[in-house]
């Protein structure tokens, strides 16, 4: 299953371990991690589902390209990273 | 006289509390490194809410039961789906209005009789209703849905928003708004339905023949009296505006010294004809007149002005007082205001004189009295 890994910036805000979770895209894999912490999902996505401006989701060293849907495939053996932007003072 | 104030910053809220020597200081810290955009004490149930807004993370709600030492995360406004098939949600100036929430700026109780109702105003415009005490909300329709809404733009954000929300004391399903930039807006029936008076305020921004468009005006604070509500102040981005018909006609203040220009306004709760600003020099200048931080104070409905100075900083000074930096108590006497440069001063002499509490928190968003 792919590997998923939260920025320890959020960890402040609401527990997000790394973890593992089935799904063939990004979306697919992100909303098995939300089942079972929907408090999380709003830090990472907006209300429509899209990732926040200024999140930034890398799959393999990779940042995704479709920040709107999350279609961006992945495979069992990936390694996703959901981190923020480097921002304010 | 209240005996608390909570102080929302760009890094933090802090509850400032008169000791029994009568000192004012620091008493609780939260959320600290956090931008907190907005700060509720409800006084029917004691509850504080406490508005965030993450850069990373979006805008969330917390709430204290305990007068702010422990806090627990309750719901967010969040915009509904936009409907299949509807075209881009552009508004007047060609600009596309995201349905997704930005940022709380404004949170209300209801009236004495509506417990656990609260009202919630937002950028980019949506306003937000819950009847539970912020388990659950629930967008507006009736105000997002209104054709005139495509005439708002932002003032100071690049989206619209919903900055005051004044719930008439006499009956509670009677509500005024003001919006930056979308005028004032009155439901008489809970939020059911919507008009935009705005009569008499005019816009110095706008082509000549837009000028007087009521639903275009940039109220940066709405303000209602509380044992006289007919009467309204209005910190406009181009002058100082008062009503006292209820809203239905607004009368230009002219003359406020040092300057017309401000964002913070805060009316006497039992005498509509006093009133408080925190005057900057103009638009593209927002720092205080020659350098001096002054509260301007009108005892007789605008026709003159005091110049309050004691206990201010007035040489080199440049703190800007944001639209909810500014508040009075129940009694009128006290009042606190806080400003960008991480000042905060209060009078117990209705403005008189102030006492700095502190000239280093951040940068100061929102006050207000418990």
């Amino acid at each position: 299953m792919p590997k998923v890994e939260f920025t320890a910036n959020l960890q402040r805000h609401v527990a997000l371990p790394p973890t593992e979770a089935q799904g063939r895209t990004v979306r697919e894999v992100l909303d098995r991690v939300f089942s079972t912490n929907e408090r999380a999902r709003s830090y990472v996505l907006d209300e429509q589902g899209a990732l926040r401006p200024h999140m930034v989701i890398f799959v393999n060293g990779e940042p995704i390209t479709d920040r709107l849907s999350l279609s961006d495939a992945v495979s069992d053996s990936d390694e996703i990273f959901i981190l923020q932007a480097l921002s304010g003072g | 006289m209240s005996d608390r104030v909570h102080v929302a910053t760009r890094k933090g809220l802090f509850v400032v509390s008169r000791q029994g020597s009568g000192v004012w200081r620091i008493t609780n810290a939260s959320f600290l490194g956090d931008h907190v955009s907005m700060v509720l004490e409800d006084s029917r149930d004691g509850t504080t809410y406490a508005a965030l807004a993450h850069g990373h993370f979006g805008a969330k709600l917390h709430r204290s039961r305990d007068g702010g030492n422990g806090w627990d995360e309750c719901a967010t406004p969040a915009y509904p789906e936009r409907p299949d098939g509807a075209p881009p949600d552009v508004n007047s100036i060609g600009r596309e209005i995201p349905w997704k929430l930005s940022m709380i700026w404004a949170l209300e109780p209801g009236g004495s009789d509506e417990p656990g109702l609260l009202w919630s105003g937002t950028i980019p415009g949506g306003l937000f209703l819950s009847r539970d005490a912020g388990e659950s909300w629930e967008l507006v329709k009736s105000l997002w849905d209104d054709p005139l809404r495509k005439q708002w733009f932002g003032g100071g954000y690049d989206y619209p928003g919903i900055h005051s929300i004044c719930v008439d004391p006499r009956n509670a399903r009677r509500l005024a708004v003001g919006i930056s930039c979308g005028g004032v807006w009155w439901s008489e029936d809970g939020g059911g339905s919507w008009a935009c008076h705005s009569d008499g305020m005019w816009a110095a921004y706008m082509p000549p023949e837009r000028k007087h468009d009521p639903a275009i005006q940039d109220p940066h604070c709405l303000v209602q009296c509380r044992h006289f509500p007919d009467t309204f102040w209005v910190q406009h981005h181009n002058g100082v505006f008062r009503s006292t018909d209820d809203g239905r006609s607004w009368q230009e203040v002219a003359g406020v010294p040092p300057s017309n220009f401000g964002f913070a306004v805060a009316v006497h709760p039992s005498d509509p004809d006093t009133a408080w600003l925190v005057p900057s020099v103009s638009d593209e200048h927002r720092v205080p007149v020659d350098g001096r931080v002054v509260v301007t104070r009108t005892r007789d409905g605008g026709k003159s002005f005091e110049v309050l100075s004691n206990g201010l900083p007035q040489d080199h000074a440049y703190d800007l007082t944001f639209r909810h930096a500014l508040d009075v108590d129940d009694s009128g006497e006290c009042l606190v205001f806080g400003s960008t440069t991480g000042s905060l001063w209060i009078s117990q002499d209705q403005g008189d004189s102030w006492t700095p509490i502190s000239t280093h928190l951040p940068p100061i968003y929102c006050v207000r009295f418990g």
